[in-house]
Order: structure tokens, then C-alpha cells, then sequence
């Protein structure tokens, strides 16, 4: 058990190391570098050189990749191209109204997610069931910009009732987002809530058949204890990781819902950084993403782990 | 997954028409199938068949309401609407068109080969697929086009290579299936090069799920190219992509609805055509693809 666990742990690290690897080569590739975006036309002669000379350019690529890793481990992100400011101000607000809108699609989505997956499974082939799956199916293969310019326009043109474009600063305190964020939570949380059911209505249906559940059906246990008792237990493990593979897509992949409603998170700075091409920035938003990603990926398998009684015990059975 | 028999034309044929046969049985395989075909020849005809030129712009008529001339109205340029979401799919298909098989080719037989020959260096393989898999597909597709630029020439190849990764994991998954059964054993016996056991005993018996994972990377892929359209990253004006049109149009959404309306019934279908069909045929080929959370 330890040992499995250390070892994913290594993997995580591992995977993250690569990741910081290949952001750096990528970055390392591109024609120009950040003196040549800041300096834009006056790039040449001895202003470029002294410009790389002052942020240590024109050291070896493996040594500037040397300080970059270990400075970013150690939390400092260094300071961006043009703004003089340290990344990690930039990014800290920018963060934050991520995690806000994460964390509200979130909130929405996987009570709904998995309260739907678990009727459709149960009810399956039902008009209930061929309902919510054909839902499903429109939520989670419609772009997203598509979903929203529909939402923006039935609810913010048509009926007038939200606000269908964030004006907020990207610094002001959470509590100022509403009621601006409730249409970009809202094309988040359909999106997510048709993933996370079709993988519980999938996982349910398959526990459902099970032996051990005929088995206590025909004990003559009541429907809805098998159900909260033997079934769900097993049937909700799976829907972890794929919880985990939202939240990082949350904090990571909502560039369009950001840009379409003028929300000031990670995603549309990612955007501007890249047009910018304020590559100090692209760089450190890359690995804080990166690094989110398998977090929460290692933090699903380890919960997976321990709520999994046949994997808990595996090296029992072992011997 | 039956391992091939005799004579693989004749069966390989029947085997692909009974499978149709069974997609098109579906409710969903069908619609899907008719969303898709309709799309495609569409993109084929559309340029014989539409009412106006899609660059003509008519100072005279922006902006207007669906009309009998104009049946889905003039954008803000006076250009015709029906015009442009009849021609809006062609750079979109053509370049996923092509960039899909690409993508599943290169990430199939890496995976595959991957799979075969196991050991530590597909461990190293499997954890840069991961550290790929990490980062937010649009941070690494924009940095590409930002450089290289716009371009179809710029978009096919990124696409093909950022979406045959996750193919790689999924070949490779199927190919450890395979790879501890008895003919590949046998076949390792005999002696056979790596290549022959990949293309008599491995790829035949994971190409239903490369097929499957085919239609699932196109509708992604259509995903990704219309959501760069919309961007401003995809194809370049005066084009007429769906993407695009409902950026432009979306400005004017509050007086001029049907600018978007008819571009976003069009991406739409198309994507939901795709996918209806990739259900259909993974449930055809008896491929549990719910299992899979979205790469």
C-alpha cells in the first residue's frame, strides 16, 4: 500500500518534470525571446544585447533552464517580459478567480452530475433515461462558444435577466463576480454534468448487474438498501477520476468560456500572454496547469485507493 | 476481436458492410450517419450550389432580416448569410479531414509498437504522453500557430500531432490486451520481426478500437478547430467558417440573431452527427467508450 503509494507519488513528480522539460524546450524553440517581444522594432544591435545581457539570456539553455526549475519550485515564478511585476502577482488573482469558477461549476455539477447518472442508470431505457442521455449528448459535444452565445442570447438579449459579459476586475474580491458569473458557471456545469453522468450511468448499470446484487435481491433485500448500500458505494468510485479530469480542465481548458464572457482567469491570460508573447508568463501559467493536472489526477487515484476495499487489500491477498 | 482468417479481403468486406449494417439499425447510428454524409457532400457541392458570391459585400443591405432573397438574412458587411453557412464547413472538414487519419496512423503505431515491446522504455514513453496530456490543448496548438502562423498548411500538422498523442495511450492499451495471448506468443516463436507481428497479429485485432477512437479524435478535432476560428486563431478572413462567423456575429447578436443562429445550427449538427456516430459504431463493434473520460 505504501509502496504503491510512493511510487505514484514518484511517477507524479516524475510527470511534472517532464512537463517542465518540455515547456522549456517548446518556449526554448520559438523564434525570438522575450527581449525581442519587449523591445518589439528596436530589436538589434546592442539595446537587444544589452536587454539579454540584464535578464541572463544569453547564458547556456541548460542553465537557464536550471535556475527557471528551481526557482519555480521554490514558488518564484520570476517576473514577466514587459510589466516589470512578478508572475506570481499577476497569476495570484488570476488563480483565484479560477478556482471561484471552478469551484462554483463544481459545486452545481457534481451533486447534479452524479444525482442523474444514478436515475438513468437505474432507469435505463427509460424516457427518463433516453431524455437526459440525449440532454447529455447536446451539453457535451456542442462547443462550448457555441452553448454560450446561445445561453448569452436567450438569457441576457431575449429575456434580460443575466448579465451576459463580465465587467469585474480581474483583482476585486470574489462576492463582486455575481451575478456576472452565473452564465459561464452555467455552460461549465452543463458541459461537466454530461461527462461526469454518462460515466455514472455507465458505472451504475454495470454494478447493477453484478452477482453480489442478485444475490442480495434474491436474500429479499429492500431495492432501495441494495441500491444505497451495495451499489452506489461501488458504482461512485470511478466518477473520482473523472471529477479529477474536470477539475483540472476547469483550471486549465476553459480559454473559450473565459474569452466569450470576459472573465478574468488563467485562461484568458494564457491568451493575451500568448499574443504577447510574454513568454515568462506562458511558461509559468503552462506549469502551474501542468502541475494542477496531475496533482489532482495522483490525489483521485490515491482517494480511489482508499475507498476501494479490493484494492486496499490487494497486497493481503497477495500474501 | 476474432483473429483474422483466411482470406482477409472477402471477410474484411462483409465484415465492414454488416457492421454499417448495424450502425445504420441504430436510431442514433442513423441520424448520426445522415448528419455526417449530409455534411460532407454539402462541403463537396456547396460551391456550385450556393445563391451569391461569399465575399460580396452590399453596402446598401447590412444587417438585414431573413428575407426571399436572403433567407438568412446580410451580416454586417451585407454579406449573405445562407451563403456563408452553406460554404462555413469546407476549411473545417478539410482540414480535420485530413489531419484525423494522420493523427490516428502516427498515434496508433506508435502505441502499438509501444505496447509490443514493453519494458522500460515504455514506461519513459507513457510518462511523456502524460506530461503532454497535462497541458491545456489550446496553450500548445497557440503556440504553434502564433509562430508558424494561421494557415491550413500550420493547422493540419499541429492537429495531427497534438491529438494522435492521446491515440497513443489508447493503442497501446489495446495492444497490452493482446500482446500476452497465445498467437503473438506463437508468432514471437516463429521468429517473426517485430513488423510482421504488428501487422498480422496486433493490428487486426486493435483496429476496431483505432476506428473508434478515429471518430471520437475527428469530433474533437472539429471541437478544437471551430473553437479556434472563434478565437480569431483558426482560418482568416474573408473564409467563411462557422467559428468565425459567430465571432463576428456575435456583436450584433441583439438586433441580428439569425447571424449566429444559422452558423450555430451548422457547427453543431455536424459535431453531434459525429459523435452519434462514433457511439453507434463503438457500441457495432462491441467498444465500451463511456468507460473513457474525455483526453
Amino acid at each position: 500500500m505504501l509502496a504503491m503509494l510512493l511510487r505514484r507519488l514518484f511517477l507524479g513528480l516524475v510527470t511534472v518534470w517532464i512537463v517542465s522539460m518540455i515547456i522549456f524546450a517548446g518556449v526554448e524553440m520559438l523564434p525570438g525571446d522575450s527581449c525581442t517581444a519587449f523591445l518589439e522594432r528596436e530589436a538589434k544591435g546592442k539595446l537587444l544585447e544589452n536587454c539579454r545581457e540584464a535578464q541572463g539570456l544569453n547564458r547556456p539553455a541548460a542553465e537557464r533552464y536550471f535556475d527557471w526549475a528551481t526557482s519555480a519550485a521554490r514558488g518564484d515564478l520570476g517576473i514577466s517580459a514587459n510589466g516589470e511585476k512578478s508572475i506570481a502577482e499577476l497569476v495570484g488573482d488570476r488563480l483565484g478567480n479560477s478556482l471561484l469558477l471552478a469551484a462554483c461549476s463544481l459545486a452545481l455539477g457534481v451533486p447534479l452530475a452524479i444525482f442523474l447518472g444514478v436515475v438513468t442508470g437505474l432507469w435505463r431505457d427509460r424516457p427518463v433515461d433516453l431524455a437526459v442521455s440525449t440532454l447529455a449528448i447536446f451539453a457535451m459535444t456542442i462547443p462550448e462558444f457555441v452553448s454560450a452565445t446561445v445561453l448569452i442570447l436567450v438569457f441576457s438579449v431575449w429575456l434580460g435577466w443575466l448579465p451576459g459579459i463580465v465587467l469585474t476586475s480581474a483583482s476585486a474580491p470574489a462576492s463582486e463576480f455575481f451575478p456576472e458569473i452565473i452564465l459561464p458557471v452555467l455552460v461549465l456545469t452543463m458541459v461537466m454534468t454530461a461527462h461526469i453522468l454518462r460515466m455514472v450511468r455507465s458505472s451504475v448499470i454495470e454494478v447493477m448487474a453484478g452477482d453480489y446484487i442478485q444475490m442480495a435481491t434474491l436474500k429479499g433485500v429492500p431495492y432501495w438498501r441494495i441500491v444505497f448500500w451495495h451499489a452506489l458505494p461501488n458504482a461512485l468510485l470511478p466518477a473520482i477520476n473523472v471529477v479529477a479530469l474536470t477539475i483540472a480542465w476547469l483550471l486549465g481548458g476553459v480559454v473559450v468560456i473565459e474569452v466569450v464572457f470576459n472573465y478574468p482567469g488563467l485562461g484568458r491570460m494564457m491568451i493575451d500572454a500568448i499574443s504577447d508573447r510574454d513568454l515568462p508568463v506562458v511558461q509559468a501559467i503552462a506549469l502551474i496547469v501542468a502541475t494542477v493536472y496531475v496533482c489532482v489526477n495522483l490525489s483521485a487515484d490515491i482517494l480511489t485507493m482508499f475507498a476501494n476495499p479490493r484494492l486496499r487489500t490487494l497486497h493481503m491477498r497477495r500474501g | 476481436m476474432t483473429v483474422t482468417s483466411a482470406s482477409p479481403q472477402n471477410t474484411g468486406l462483409m465484415r465492414t458492410l454488416s457492421v454499417l449494417r448495424d450502425v445504420v439499425s441504430r436510431p442514433s447510428g442513423a441520424i448520426g450517419l445522415f448528419l455526417v454524409v449530409f455534411h460532407v457532400v454539402l462541403a463537396l457541392v456547396s460551391p456550385w450550389i450556393v445563391p451569391y458570391d461569399y465575399k460580396a459585400m452590399n453596402s446598401a443591405m447590412m444587417l438585414t432580416g431573413p428575407e426571399a432573397t436572403h433567407w438568412l438574412g446580410t451580416d454586417h458587411l451585407g454579406r449573405d448569410v445562407f451563403t456563408r453557412v452553406l460554404l462555413g464547413g469546407r476549411e473545417a472538414l478539410l482540414v480535420t479531414g485530413i489531419a484525423t487519419p494522420i493523427a490516428v496512423t502516427w498515434g496508433g503505431f506508435v502505441g502499438i509498437l509501444f505496447g509490443l515491446i514493453g519494458g522500460r522504455i515504455d514506461e519513459v514513453l507513457m510518462r511523456v504522453v502524460d506530461a503532454f496530456l497535462s497541458l491545456p490543448w489550446i496553450l500548445k496548438m497557440l503556440v504553434l500557430i502564433v509562430t508558424f502562423g494561421t494557415g491550413i498548411e500550420v493547422l493540419i500538422p499541429t492537429l495531427a500531432f497534438f491529438y494522435g498523442i492521446p491515440v497513443i495511450r489508447i493503442a497501446r492499451a489495446a495492444t497490452h490486451d493482446v500482446v500476452a495471448r497465445d498467437f503473438v506468443s506463437a508468432a514471437r516463436a516463429r521468429g517473426h520481426s517485430r513488423m510482421t507481428i504488428i501487422r498480422h497479429e496486433l493490428l487486426p485485432n486493435v483496429l476496431d478500437t483505432l476506428m473508434v477512437e478515429g471518430a471520437m479524435r475527428w469530433s474533437w478535432m472539429l471541437l478544437a478547430f471551430s473553437s479556434l476560428s472563434f478565437l480569431g486563431f483558426g482560418v482568416s478572413p474573408p473564409t467563411p467558417d462557422w467559428g468565425l462567423m459567430i465571432a463576428d456575429a456575435r456583436g450584433f447578436m441583439s438586433f441580428a440573431p439569425w447571424g449566429v443562429l444559422g452558423p450555430v445550427i451548422a457547427v453543431s449538427s455536424l459535431i453531434i452527427g459525429i459523435n452519434l456516430t462514433a457511439d453507434a459504431l463503438a457500441k457495432a463493434l462491441g467498444i465500451d467508450r463511456a468507460q473513457k473520460a474525455p483526453v
